[in-house]
């Protein structure tokens, strides 16, 4: 349960992506932790005005954030934290993405014009990113190049296939994603 | 943490406030008690007396190790804000030992970047 006394550096990754894009299932593949959860709270708008002032209500709702944990060293322990991708979240996005390593954006090939909010939300923060394409059951690889460009990806920016359910390939995701941001500082 | 079946109770309910709770505290400014910051309590302070039962429920998972703010809330079942606001009254009190995460500047330094990669490829033999 608790880390290593040594631990001095801590660091983190999003997993963002829109809801059933696997974000959960990646953390739970390779969290060293049984995956946690905090509850965040949000202000929204609710539905119609308050009369008297004409200003919209403001109503405070609670999200619950899945997370993750994986020692590297021992001094460096990396976070992972599924965040969900819609515009009414982006004030937690302002905690999660600060001091943020990058991203690894989560699609489902069957629904990527879901995934344009998140990749709004992503760019506006200013997070580098890389995107693992999620392969679900049954469902043959679509070919990157596909979602590359239903994405209007840049040329830099890595997409990879991605089983989320499995140990070995999220964590090669991550891997390609720190490359990726290893690169851009070269 | 003890494994205490009452840890897993409900702690707090619409009956009482969270503001209560917190005492009226404002949450402390963004960057202190991030998500990552690891916190662990100073030898002694879980005798300290007075803690109110969610102060009280923070200062038990805490006590024998560091932890993040984020897995504190995670294990605790308190919103974070609301632990953010205990863990700062807490270290007002020299009841807590507090490691801030990596800065932002060092964050693009290539040295962390270097250990992330070199800690998954370890760990995952890739």
């Amino acid at each position: 349960m608790y880390l290593n006394p040594d631990v001095s550096h801590a660091v983190k990754i999003l997993i963002v992506g829109h809801f059933g894009v696997g974000k959960t299932s990646c953390i739970a593949s390779i969290s060293e932790i049984e995956p946690l959860q905090t509850e965040e709270e949000i202000t929204e708008a609710s539905e119609g005005f308050d009369d008297l002032s004409g200003t919209p209500h403001k109503t405070t709702t609670t999200v619950a954030m899945d997370f993750g944990r994986l020692t590297l060293s021992e001094t460096l322990v990396l976070y992972l934290f599924g965040t969900p991708g819609q515009e009414r979240f982006k004030e937690m996005w302002e905690g999660l993405s600060r001091g943020a390593l990058g991203a690894l954006v989560l699609v489902d090939p069957a629904r990527l014009h879901e995934s344009f909010p998140v990749l709004d939300l992503v760019e506006r923060f200013g997070l580098t990113y890389t995107i693992g394409v999620n392969r679900f059951d049954g469902t043959t690889d679509y070919p990157l190049d596909e979602v590359r460009e239903a994405l209007n990806l840049s040329d830099e920016t890595p997409v990879v296939h991605c089983d989320v359910r499995d140990e070995q390939s999220s964590a090669q995701a991550l891997i390609t994603l720190v490359k990726h941001l290893m690169s851009i500082l070269n | 943490m003890p494994n205490d079946p009452e840890q897993d109770l409900e702690l707090t309910s619409d009956l009482v406030p969270l503001f209560v709770i917190t005492s009226g505290r404002a949450l402390p400014p963004e960057h202190q008690y991030a998500h990552t910051t690891l916190v662990t309590a100073q030898k002694g302070a879980h005798s300290a007396r007075t803690l109110s039962p969610e102060a009280r429920a923070v200062m038990e998972v805490i006590t024998d190790g560091y932890l993040s703010v984020a897995e504190v809330a995670g294990y605790t079942h308190l919103p974070l804000g609301v632990v953010r606001i205990l863990l700062a009254q807490m270290e007002e009190r020299n009841l807590l030992l507090v490691r801030n995460p990596v800065p932002r500047a060092e964050h693009t330094d290539l040295e962390v970047l270097m250990a992330v990669l070199d800690g998954l490829k370890t760990r995952f033999g890739a």
